[in-house]
């Protein structure tokens, strides 16, 4: 079948850099005061280390068009959830 | 209608043209799964950033009630786990059941790992009046009243995650079976591949569950 095979050194290479990201993030959060942008460089790192798992171990570097619209039309509505909740919270008098 | 004895290691089911398409329309289904997943998590998520955003102190203290070093502890399990997990569906699509056994069997134990992990912190929660319900809650345990709700979405939300750890242990376990009996080949290994994607997505959630819980 077609199907594309990570090798092995991708694999690990993922995982390496998985774990340093994870370093980085837990490093940073504890003893490094960035004020506010504390938490944004938490969620920015987070979100590459789940795309860094969503193209390579879940090889949707290698997957179908339909596979990749699937999980990209589902953030879209994440952000539609997050956007029209953010603007009812934050806007009431 | 019955293709219960075909072999699948080299047959497709009689309603599909080829293995081929069978193994895609297997995986697009996990996939819109996997969605479903992400929208019943990703909802969880917008409640815990309103209420972050409304009470501020509480999630600071909250934050404090929580030890870090076992959040990175169980992290790095868990992407242990999912390299092991990856490696395991490498090997299927190559063949060979024996070293995806191995690396399930791999995954399974990390997977066990972070429920022990997950058990002591659990309980110390508990111990310490910290469990928001169930008549376990002391009120003088914390100073921001609101670290309830931050509690609340703790337990909640890591304890769905951790439901979903144990339902990847109960699919790894069925996993394991098959690749004993040498049910895959590298012309079929959707279960593999499906169980695998599955075990990335409960990954993809504790990246976030960690940082957001334990760190800031």
């Amino acid at each position: 079948m077609s199907g594309h095979i990570v090798p092995f050194k991708t694999n690990l290479k993922t995982f390496i850099a998985l774990v340093i990201l994870t370093v980085i993030t837990a490093l940073t959060a504890h003893y490094v005061d960035l004020g506010w942008f504390n938490l944004p460089l938490a969620m920015i790192i987070a979100s590459a280390k789940a795309i860094v798992v969503a193209l390579w171990f879940m090889h949707l570097k290698y997957d179908t068009v339909v596979n990749r619209s699937i999980i990209l039309s589902t953030l879209a509505f994440l952000g539609l959830l997050v956007a029209f909740s953010a603007i009812d919270i934050f806007t009431r008098a | 209608m019955s293709t219960a004895n075909i072999d699948r290691r080299v047959q497709h089911s009689h309603h599909f043209d080829s293995m081929e398409q069978e193994h895609e329309a297997g995986k697009q289904g996990v996939w819109i799964f996997m969605a479903t997943e992400l929208m019943m998590f990703g909802a969880l998520f917008m409640g815990y950033a309103i209420y972050r955003a409304k009470y501020a102190d509480a999630w600071v203290e909250g934050g404090s009630l929580l030890d870090w070093r076992l959040g990175l502890f169980n992290t790095l399990v868990l992407l242990f786990s999912s390299f092991t997990m990856a490696q395991a569906v490498t090997n299927a699509m190559k063949g060979d059941n024996k070293k995806a056994f191995v690396n399930v069997m791999v995954t399974t134990a990390c997977a066990g790992i972070f429920m022990i992990v997950k058990y002591f912190e659990y309980s110390g929660k508990i111990h310490h009046g910290l469990f928001p319900g169930l008549g376990l809650w002391n009120p003088e345990a914390v100073q921001v009243p609101e670290t309830k709700l931050f509690l609340t979405l703790y337990f909640v939300m890591t304890g769905l995650h951790g439901i979903h750890i144990l339902i990847g242990i109960g699919l790894m376990f069925w996993l394991m079976k098959r690749l004993r009996h040498e049910e895959f080949s590298k012309d079929y290994y959707t279960s593999v591949e499906g169980v695998g994607l599955y075990w990335h997505i409960v990954d993809i959630i504790w990246i976030y569950l960690f940082p957001l819980m334990y760190l800031i």
